[in-house]
């Protein structure tokens, strides 16, 4: 039985991995992939110490430091995990593979997923022009005609990358643009980018390539049909919190609930990053978030002793 | 008999760069393509595996989108 299993291993999984190993505790790391949400992130400007760094950069070294430790800190990737139940003395983990894993502690930091527009045409078109990916695709459509859907930080993101290297970025979002005003600055003005705020997106059209789209405004409730090879699909992000779903409380957003000291309601289970219902999504918050964990969850062990 | 594999990139896929790690830690051999370079690659993508979207990864005839360690040692038998 391991003492710990963190699960996740994004910022706040990394660094807790990092803080547990200084303190000598046995720790298993299980994770889909390494380094979370930061590989699909082109630019990071706001990680303290770096003025910029890209994001698969910044998890490199994030992972380099957690390999630092090997005797402490085991670490397993390709697995996800399905379920975390409590059993005596601690907690079982299921992965996907059908492993199962014990810790006497667990910090859940799995972090976020893409959400979905659930419109007609996204899951056949997925692949094909559709993309959650706007740093991976992109450059696919050089010189076409492409769509960014949503109004954050990361739909500006994908428009300021599109609208260097695109014929024509159409930029529709739900809502006024709520992203940062230095990203705002960026793309607004650019003689290729057509803004749609208060538009809906009715479906996306197309046979074996995206094709077009269709559009509606909330307002006056007139469609639109535009013509468009590449759809960016940015609104926003729902937690990956299916695996502890019935252990703890989550919020009505699906979010884990945790105190200031990254508590469950489940002694012993603690969260950490954007999984949990800590406001600000933020790669330096996720980290510090990790840091705070793997400190309470040394003081929880020694509690047991 | 070792598969062919032909793996379509662009230079700013964090997902494409796991893949070819991966490739590479285990002594596949593999071509790659850089979709982002011009239209030629990216019309080839489209026609043999049916798929824009980026890694592509072609194991003789079968087509993954996507990075996942597990499908890509099925695929390779590792």
């Amino acid at each position: 039985m391991y003492e710990l299993i963190i699960i996740g291993a994004g910022p706040a999984g990394m660094t807790a991995a990092v803080y547990t190993a200084r303190k000598k505790l046995n720790t298993l790391l299980i994770s889909y992939d390494i380094g979370g949400q930061p590989l699909a992130t082109a630019g990071v400007e706001n990680y303290t110490g770096y003025q910029f760094i890209e994001g698969p950069e910044l998890m490199q070294k994030f992972e380099e430091q957690v390999r630092q430790f090997p005797s402490d800190v085991k670490i397993k990737i390709g697995q996800r995990a399905e379920s975390v139940s409590r059993i005596d003395r601690g907690f079982e983990v299921w992965s996907d593979k059908g492993e199962t894993y014990q810790a006497k502690a667990a910090i859940f930091a799995t972090g976020k997923r893409p959400r979905q527009l659930n419109v007609l045409g996204e899951k056949e078109l997925l692949g094909r022009g559709g993309t959650y990916c706007a740093i991976c695709d992109g450059p696919l459509f050089a010189g076409e005609k492409v769509a960014v859907i949503g109004g954050g930080n990361s739909a500006l993101e994908a428009a300021e990358s599109m609208i260097k290297i695109a014929q024509q970025v159409y930029l529709i979002s739900l809502t006024p643009l709520t992203g940062d005003q230095i990203l705002i600055d960026k793309v607004t003005g650019a003689s290729n980018l057509a803004i749609f705020l208060e538009h809906e997106v009715l479906g996306i059209e197309g046979e074996c390539r995206v094709e077009g789209m269709k559009i509606r405004d909330l307002k006056s409730k007139q469609e639109r049909e535009l013509r468009v090879n590449g759809i960016f699909i940015e609104i926003g992000l729902i937690p990956n919190s299916e695996a502890i779903k019935g252990l703890t409380s989550l919020n009505r957003l699906g979010e884990v609930e945790v105190n200031c000291a990254n508590e469950t309601d489940v002694p012993g289970l603690f969260a950490a990053g954007d999984v949990t219902n800590v406001p600000e999504k933020q790669i330096v918050v996720a980290a510090g978030e990790g840091a705070k964990a793997a400190l309470q969850v040394h003081r929880y062990l020694q509690r047991l002793k | 008999m070792a598969r062919e594999v032909k793996i379509y990139t662009t230079p700013t896929c964090p997902y494409c760069k796991m893949a070819k790690k991966f490739l590479d830690d285990n002594g596949i051999q593999y071509q790659e393509f850089n979709v982002a370079e011009g239209k030629a690659a990216r019309e080839e993508m489209m026609r043999k595996c049916h798929s824009l979207g980026i890694p592509t990864i072609c194991f003789d005839d079968e087509v993954l989108v996507g990075f996942n360690e597990a499908q890509f040692r099925e695929k390779l038998g590792l």
